[in-house]
């Protein structure tokens, strides 16, 4: 899974304090890097990624071989310009492509499995900050990601308030819901359900629980699409044949396509991960951070915040997002916001939405002017 | 720029915190940003609209005035502007006590109905008056609360609203209106600019 030739990395040498109590130190960051950094350093965009991203944004992926998961925004001449502005984005702790995470060997030279500690986005983004100094950058031009990456984007600026000129969350929440964290709570009875997965330890005995993560993959796949999506994609198509077969192969387009879905996703993703990253999203609670306040979250930024949501995304819904601009809004935060409409659900932010894109490259261009 | 942004531009100094309500393509927006060092804001309904304030470099906040404009603190901006579009809230009564909740001061204009050109497009065509300031029919005007400049006037005097500033607008003259010449300013003015506070 870890083909390290590909993967820069940086080791840091500071000891992390996590939110569990534990301390980290001498772990590895991995993180990839497009455009050039400036003679004034102040074209740097930090993207966050989500929850099976990786540090690979746009362009081939060197490990995966496929389009990055951005590839869309990021690039040149796109709506994260690479001509123009200089993008770092790093795999989170907890991950599975090159960062430190539960597939890596504790001193002891044992690989950790569930021994990993368990992380949060507040102790990711502490860890992705190292990057800064890393590049000798002063102030970032932006932050930005959508859905768990969005929770990073908000985490960050509440963090290192004075760190980033312009702030953009999208499809995001600033606390996990219920709902959330039930459809987590699915994918992670399925990978610890399958007998493959014997405590976290598969990796020693050279199985895993592909089919249990397969199965997560597929639940939460359904989360990051609309019905209506759905329905026009697929409706009741029938995959390769002519007529119901009576029996429970994939009869219908949908069933074969979530199965093809999650039997790739085992092929790039590591089950113990996707468990310590869904624990983090459903730990986070930004206001819970501020005693139930969340604009104290960020009462210390003059920062620029435009904020995104899509109309047919039901996992992070519109009134979520809505909520973090009443927050900055109730302190005369510099706030925008707008709602795109889209019927192709949470997936949006990473699908050619034009009104999406020409959104985010107008905001950002125009700020950058302003700079 | 139309002549009444013109008009709402020059009541309001350099360098203060404006929040436009129902900012529409952002035209007031960005010459008060560029001409007066404002410190602008829009909020605006239609997600068109705000993708062309956001084209033009503008924050902007999509959402509905009478929904939306409980989450600003009181008093948080210097100046709320408000252009022609009172009448067509479902309540024009508590969107104004909004914006002056919100503002320090508010900017409202509204489309007179008392003007001569709708008064006599009622009394000799017998239908629902069409103007330059109401295009729409009467099926599918946006606009369920007409009102005169007058009524406008007496409104804000019965709620103990202050009143800065009135102008009575015509093309592009602009007057002041009083409790004197109200009747003929009401006559004749096809818009009402009112700088009003609370």
């Amino acid at each position: 899974m870890n083909t390290e030739k590909n993967i820069k990395t940086l080791i840091v040498k500071k000891p992390l304090k996590l939110d569990c109590g534990k301390t980290i130190k001498d772990f590895p960051i991995a993180y990839e890097t497009y455009g050039s950094l400036n003679s004034k350093k102040d074209n740097a965009i930090l993207v966050f990624h989500a929850l099976t991203g990786d540090q690979f944004v746009t362009g081939i992926n060197p490990v995966t071989n496929k389009e990055g998961w951005w590839s869309y925004a990021v690039g040149p001449d796109k709506a994260i310009d690479t001509n123009k502005y200089f993008v770092i984005c790093s795999n989170v702790i907890g991950g599975c492509m090159g960062s430190y995470g539960p597939s890596h060997k504790d001193p002891d030279q044992k690989i950790f499995g569930t021994n990993f500690p368990v992380i949060t986005i507040n102790d990711m983004v502490n860890a992705q900050y190292n990057l800064l100094d890393h590049f000798g950058i002063d102030k970032l031009f932006s932050i930005t990601g959508g859905s768990m990456g969005g929770m990073q984007v908000l985490q960050f600026i509440s963090n290192f308030p004075d760190k980033s000129k312009t702030v953009i969350p999208i499809a995001t929440t600033s606390s996990h819901s219920a709902q959330n964290i039930a459809f987590n709570e699915l994918g992670r009875q399925a990978i610890t359900a399958d007998s493959n997965w014997k405590d976290g330890n598969y990796t020693s005995s050279d199985t895993n629980p592909g089919k249990g993560l397969a199965v997560a993959r597929m639940a939460a796949h359904i989360t990051y699409l609309s019905k209506k999506g759905l329905q026009e994609k697929f409706g009741r198509k029938l995959q390769e044949r002519e007529d119901l077969k009576f029996g429970f192969d994939a009869d219908f387009q949908i069933e074969s396509y979530l199965r093809y879905q999650g039997s790739v996703f085992v092929d790039r993703f590591d089950a113990n991960s996707y468990l310590y990253i869904t624990r983090a999203m459903d730990y986070f609670d930004l206001a819970k951070q501020f005693n139930g306040n969340l604009s104290e979250a960020f009462i210390n930024t003059n920062a620029k915040f435009f904020i995104i949501s899509f109309t047919s995304d039901w996992l992070y819904p519109t009134q979520e997002n809505k909520d973090i601009v009443i927050a900055l809004n109730s302190i005369g935060a510099d706030v925008g916001f707008v709602e795109v409409e889209s019927d192709k659900g949470h997936d949006s932010f990473l699908l050619d939405v034009p009104d999406f894109l020409s959104a985010l490259k107008n905001f950002l261009d125009k700020s950058y002017e302003e700079n | 720029m139309k002549n009444e942004f013109q008009v709402i531009a020059d009541l309001i100094e350099k360098d203060k915190k404006v929040l436009d309500v129902g900012c529409a393509d952002g035209t007031l927006m960005k010459f008060l940003k560029d001409n007066k060092n404002i410190n602008i804001r829009g909020l605006e309904i239609s997600k068109e609209k705000v993708q062309e304030c956001i084209a033009k470099g503008l924050t902007v906040i999509e959402g509905n005035a009478e929904k939306d404009l409980k989450q600003f603190p009181d008093k948080s901006f210097d100046y709320v502007v408000l252009s022609q579009t009172l009448q067509a809230f479902l309540n024009p009564e508590l969107v104004l006590d909004e914006l002056l909740r919100v503002g320090k001061k508010a900017i409202v204009t509204i489309p007179n109905f008392g003007y001569w050109k709708v008064r006599f497009h009622l009394l000799f065509k017998g239908t629902m008056p069409i103007t330059k300031t109401l295009p729409d029919e009467w099926y599918n005007t946006p606009n369920l609360h007409m009102c005169t400049i007058k009524d406008f006037f007496h409104f804000v005097k019965s709620k103990d609203i202050k009143i800065f500033k009135s102008l009575a607008l015509n093309n592009l003259n602009s007057s002041i209106i009083n409790e004197s010449n109200l009747g003929v300013k009401n006559l004749f003015a096809d818009l009402g600019i009112f700088l009003i506070e609370k």
